[in-house]
């Protein structure tokens, strides 16, 4: 009679809760938005190149935010285009995750007090999930940010959004 | 190749009083002043005479001389009143390889030097900058925008927080919703 008769021992049917296979698609799949903005894009783009290949924990770039998954603020946020991040962010689908990377984009960094033009923070604009720290960060270090992303990812629940 | 002192003669026969001075007491090249609402004959000359062909403008910068008068306002900030504000222009004459400086000063209360954008192009956004940042006008410049700070910038500040290389300058409190300050 088909599926039930073999009592799930088939090889091809594997069993799961759908909040772990969803996180699991999710978290093994971050796609990024291609978007960098200071010194710190230097180092993303360094992470994602063949030496620390971000390309093995599913992040690729797209170019529009209609793909993506995930934004990494790399680097000096300025009011002028704070705005700008602010409406990127709102074109991305749900669910969205956002890593703050470098000090700039944490609290402003070296521009805290006599940058004008500079916000202080992008999470004054935008909810964020991760803050990598370092001026830059290396490569290794946006890396950690991934995983602790990624630990986030796993432990949401489709009732409640916590990333 | 003309030096300094030569430039100046030539350059004080031609228009007299509209050259203030040299000032040859400079670590990079002397510096000749001229009057603001002179600059642009100046330099029409200074490009097109056959002894002098300064062909390259090889910079333009606005400074907040800041030499005016401290005082306190209502609001207990500290404000500076009267004195100059000054634009220097780096010559170089890729022709004759000979390099000159000039420099006009305008008051702080309504700063306006003639533009030099029909003589030397670079000077377009090298003044739209100047006027952005330290709130000097430019008589003539066919598109005196800000080129630095958001366009509606004026929108969310006042007289103190509108132009950010013074050196009286004090950040608003809010720009489009966002917080300015740390």
């Amino acid at each position: 009679m088909g599926l039930l008769d073999k009592e799930f021992s088939d090889g091809n049917i594997v069993i799961a809760k759908v909040d772990d296979l969803f996180n699991w698609a999710r978290l093994s799949s971050v796609w990024q938005l291609g978007f960098g903005l200071a010194c710190c894009a230097i180092e993303m783009m360094a992470t994602s190149m063949s030496h620390y290949d971000f390309d093995r924990f599913g992040v690729i770039p797209r170019n529009t935010p209609r793909q993506a998954d995930a934004i990494i603020i790399s680097g000096t946020v300025t009011l002028k285009m704070a705005l700008r991040i602010k409406r990127l962010y709102e074109q991305m689908p749900e669910p969205k995750y956002i890593i703050s990377m470098g000090s700039c984009a944490n609290c402003g960094g070296p521009y805290w007090e006599h940058g004008y033009h500079v916000l202080k923070g992008i999470d004054r604009v935008i909810p964020v999930d991760v803050y990598v720290p370092g001026c830059p960060p290396r490569p290794e270090a946006l890396l950690e940010g991934l995983l602790k992303l990624q630990g986030k990812i796993r432990n949401e629940s489709l009732r409640k959004k916590s990333a | 190749m003309k030096s300094a002192e030569e430039i100046f003669q030539i350059l004080k026969i031609e228009f007299g009083n509209s050259i203030l001075g040299l000032d040859k007491d400079t670590p990079t090249e002397p510096i000749i002043s001229v009057d603001p609402l002179q600059i642009h004959r100046v330099s029409k000359f200074l490009r097109d005479n056959p002894d002098l062909q300064f062909d390259s403008l090889m910079c333009l910068s606005g400074v907040d001389d800041a030499n005016g008068n401290k005082v306190k306002n209502a609001d207990g900030d500290e404000l500076i009143e009267g004195g100059t504000l000054s634009v220097y222009y780096n010559l170089h004459s890729v022709s004759l390889k000979h390099k000159i400086s000039l420099k006009v000063s305008t008051s702080r209360t309504e700063p306006k030097v003639e533009s030099v954008e029909n003589i030397w192009k670079s000077a377009n956004w090298h003044e739209r900058e100047a006027f952005d940042l330290l709130g000097i006008f430019f008589l003539n410049h066919p598109d005196l925008r800000r080129i630095l700070m958001p366009y509606d910038w004026d929108e969310f500040t006042t007289e103190v927080s509108r132009h950010p290389l013074k050196k009286d300058y004090k950040n608003p409190e809010f720009y489009q919703g966002m917080k300015v300050p740390y």
